[in-house]
C-alpha cells in the first residue's frame, strides 16, 4: 500500500472522528440524567450543586463546552473522571490493552475456527463436512455472544467448573505488567503461571465473543470458496493430478479469502463492539465494562473518552483490514 | 500386431443428472496424432475432454462405454492412479487463457509445482525447467514473466503459459479445449504454428476440441464431427474436406468462412437438418 494512500485514509478518519466527537458530546448532554446530581445525591444544597456545575464547566452553553472540550482534546487531555477523579486517559489507557488482547484472541479463534469449517465444508461437500459447518454456522448465528456467555458461565462454571467464569487473571499471582497487556507481557517475560492463568480466564469470554463471528467467517469462506472451485483454474489445477485437499488449500483458499476478509473486518468491528456486554459478564477488567459503569454513573468526561477511543480503534481496524486486503489481492497492489 | 491408440472412447454414454449429454461416442486417438473434435456449442465435445481426463462436474454419470489410455481402463482407474496420470502422462489446455491461470498466485509457482510434484524435481531445479519451458513457447523476458502475475500478461502470452504447463512433463496425451477460441485472429495463428511444433517435437498425442472447420485443417491430422453427443463422421482430415460423408459436415463446411474462396456467402446449418439429428440422437435414449 502506498504512502500516498495510507496519508488518504488517516486525512479521512479527522472528519470521522469529528462527528462522533460532536454527536456523543450532544447527545449525552440532551438525554436525561444529571452527572452532578448522580455525583453528590439527592441531600445536596443549591449552592453545592451550582458549584460543582461550575467547576465541570456545566454551566455553559453546549456550544462553548464543546470548544473547550475540543481544544482539550486536541491537547491530549480527554478530562478528568468524575466518579474515579483520575485522568480520563491515564484509566483508557491502563484498560484499553485488556479489550485489545481479548478482542484480537476472539478474533484469532473465530478465525481459526471459520476458516476450519468453510475449508471444512467445500473439501466433503454433501457428506457429513459440509453438514457439521452448516449446522454450526446455523446455531452460531442464530445465537448471540451473550447469551453464549450465559450458558458457558452454567456449563464451565457451574456444572462443570473447568475454566474461571470472572475476573483477568489470579489476584493472588499478583502479576501486573507495565505495559497492561497481561497475555503478551507474561509470554514475553516468562512468568508461565500468569501466562496460563490470564489465558485460562480469557477462554470463555472470547470463545463466546467469537462463535458468532466463526459462524459469519464459516459461511462467507464456504459461499466464496464453493464459487472459486468452479473456476477455469481449478479445473485446470484438478487436469493436473493435484489432491482435493491440496486444491482446496492451496489454489483456492486464498482467492475466497479475499471476499471474506473483507466482510468479516467488518464484523470484526460488531465483535470490537461485543466486548462491551462480555466483558460485563465475565466481569472483565476492560473498556467495555468501564463504559457500562460511566454510563451508570453518567461519568460524561469518561464516556466521551471511551467513545472516542472506540472510534479510532474501529478506523485503525479498517485500515489493517483494507491492507490485508491488499496483501491477498496481487491485482490491487499496484492501485 | 497393430499400434495400441493413445486415446480409445468406446460408445461412451454420459448423462448430466437426468439428461444424456454424450450418447455413445468413439474416438481413437493414435500416438503423435492430432485429432479434431469438431461440433457446435452445446455437441458434447468439451464433455469429452472433461470424461477423458476425469473432471466432469458432479452430477455426471458414465452409463456405459469405455475409456482407455495405452490400454489402461481410465474409468475404473483408482483415484491414486488417475492424480499420477494426470498433468504428468495426460495434460489439459484451457478454452480461456484469462480464467485458466490462478490470479493469486506468481507464474513461477504454477510452473513449479506440477513439476516437482510429478517429476520430483527441488525448488532450483523445477525454476530453471520452468525458464527453459517458457523460452521454448517463445515468451520473451522469461525470467521477469516467473516473477509476474497472470494479470500482468496479455492473453496470448498466458496461453503461452499454459501450453508451456501443458507439455511441461513430456506427456504422452494433451486435451487442448478450443485453445485458440478466446484469442484474436493473429495471435491464434502462432499459437496453432507453436502447438504443432512442440507436438511434433514430442510427438504428443492430442484430442483437438474446436468448433472451427478452419483451425482443424491447419491443425488435425484426423477429424471425428460431433452433435447432440454422436459422432456423426470419422475421417483423414483431407478426406474429410474432400469427400464429406455426412450432410451435417457438409453444411458446417458451407457455414465456415474459407481464405481460399472469400466471394462465397456464409450459409448456417440448416434447421431442418438439426432437427433430424436431434430427432435421431433421442431415438438413441430410449
Amino acid at each position: 500500500m502506498s504512502a500516498g494512500y495510507l496519508l488518504k485514509r488517516l486525512l479521512l478518519a479527522i472528519p470521522t472522528l469529528f462527528g462522533v466527537l460532536v454527536v456523543v458530546f450532544v447527545l449525552l448532554r440532551v438525554v436525561p440524567g444529571d452527572p452532578v446530581t448522580m455525583m453528590v445525591g439527592l441531600t445536596a444544597s443549591e449552592e453545592d450543586i451550582a458549584r460543582l456545575r461550575e467547576l465541570y464547566g456545566f454551566d455553559k452553553p453546549i456550544f462553548t463546552q464543546f470548544l473547550i472540550y475540543l481544544g482539550d482534546v486536541l491537547q491530549g487531555d480527554l478530562g478528568v473522571s468524575i466518579t474515579r477523579k483520575q485522568e480520563v486517559l491515564g484509566l483508557i489507557l491502563g484498560r484499553l490493552p485488556v479489550t485489545l488482547e481479548l478482542s484480537l484472541f476472539a478474533m484469532a479463534v473465530a478465525l481459526l475456527g471459520g476458516m476450519m469449517l468453510g475449508v471444512l465444508a467445500v473439501y466433503r461437500p454433501g457428506r457429513g463436512g459440509e453438514l457439521v459447518a452448516d449446522g454450526f454456522s446455523g446455531l452460531g448465528l442464530a445465537i448471540p455472544d451473550f447469551l453464549w456467555a450465559l450458558m458457558f458461565i452454567l456449563l464451565f462454571g457451574v456444572l462443570i467448573p473447568l475454566l474461571p467464569i470472572s475476573g483477568q487473571i489470579d489476584p493472588r499471582l499478583g502479576f501486573e505488567p507495565a505495559s497492561g497487556f497481561y497475555l503478551f507481557e507474561s509470554l514475553l517475560i516468562g512468568e508461565f503461571a500468569a501466562f496460563q492463568s490470564v489465558l485460562s480466564h480469557m477462554v470463555l469470554p472470547a470463545v463466546a465473543l467469537a462463535i458468532p463471528l466463526a459462524a459469519i467467517i464459516a459461511r462467507i469462506l464456504k459461499s466464496s470458496l464453493q464459487e472459486v472451485m468452479t473456476q477455469d483454474y481449478i479445473l485446470l489445477a484438478r487436469a493436473r493430478g493435484f489432491s482435493r485437499l491440496r486444491i482446496v488449500l492451496r489454489e483456492a483458499l486464498q482467492n475466497a479469502l479475499i471476499p471474506t476478509v473483507t466482510l468479516s473486518g467488518v464484523q470484526f468491528t460488531f465483535l470490537v463492539g461485543g466486548t462491551v456486554l462480555i466483558e460485563r459478564i465475565f466481569s472483565y477488567p476492560g473498556l467495555g465494562n468501564m463504559a457500562i459503569e460511566a454510563v451508570i454513573n453518567r461519568d460524561i468526561p469518561l464516556i466521551q473518552g471511551i467513545v472516542l477511543t472506540f472510534a479510532v480503534m474501529f478506523i485503525a481496524l479498517n485500515l489493517i483490514i483494507d491492507s490485508t486486503y491488499v496483501l491477498l489481492n496481487p491485482r490491487v497492489r499496484h492501485g | 500386431m497393430t499400434v495400441a491408440p493413445t486415446l480409445a472412447v468406446a460408445s461412451l454414454r454420459l448423462d448430466l443428472g437426468h439428461t444424456p449429454i454424450l450418447r455413445g461416442v468413439d474416438i481413437d486417438v493414435m500416438p503423435g496424432e492430432v485429432h479434431g473434435l469438431v461440433g457446435e456449442s452445446g455437441a458434447g465435445k468439451t464433455m469429452v475432454g472433461k470424461a477423458v481426463l476425469g473432471i466432469a462436474p458432479a452430477g455426471a454419470r458414465i452409463r456405459s462405454g469405455s475409456m482407455t489410455f495405452l490400454r489402461e481402463d481410465l474409468i475404473a482407474m483408482p483415484e491414486r492412479r488417475r492424480r499420477d496420470l494426470l498433468g504428468r502422462q495426460i495434460a489439459l489446455i484451457p478454452q480461456d487463457p484469462m480464467t485458466g491461470l490462478n490470479p493469486v498466485l506468481r507464474i513461477d509457482r504454477q510452473m513449479t509445482d506440477p513439476l516437482r510434484l510429478h517429476l520430483g524435481l527441488d525448488r532450483p531445479a523445477a525454476a530453471a525447467k520452468a525458464l527453459d519451458l517458457l523460452h521454448q513457447v517463445r515468451i520473451r523476458e522469461p525470467e521477469r514473466v516467473l516473477r509476474q502475475y497472470p494479470h500482468e500478461l496479455s492473453g496470448g502470452m498466458r496461453q503461452r503459459v499454459l501450453i508451456a504447463m501443458a507439455f511441461s512433463c513430456r506427456p504422452q496425451l494433451i486435451v487442448a479445449d478450443e485453445p485458440t477460441t478466446a484469442l484474436d485472429v493473429t495471435v491464434q495463428r502462432q499459437i496453432l504454428r507453436l502447438i504443432k511444433e512442440l507436438q511434433e517435437t514430442a510427438g504428443t498425442a492430442i484430442l483437438f476440441i474446436t468448433h472451427d472447420l478452419g483451425v482443424v485443417s491447419k491443425i488435425c491430422d484426423r477429424v471425428s464431427v460431433i452433435h447432440s453427443g454422436r459422432i456423426l463422421e470419422s475421417a483423414g482430415v483431407a478426406d474429410l474436406f474432400d469427400f464429406p460423408q455426412h450432410d451435417y459436415t457438409r453444411a458446417l463446411m458451407r457455414a465456415t468462412p474459407r481464405y481460399d474462396r472469400p466471394g462465397d456467402l456464409l450459409q448456417p446449418v440448416p434447421a431442418d437438418l438439426t432437427a433430424r439429428l436431434i430427432a435421431e440422437a433421442e431415438a438413441l435414449d430410449a
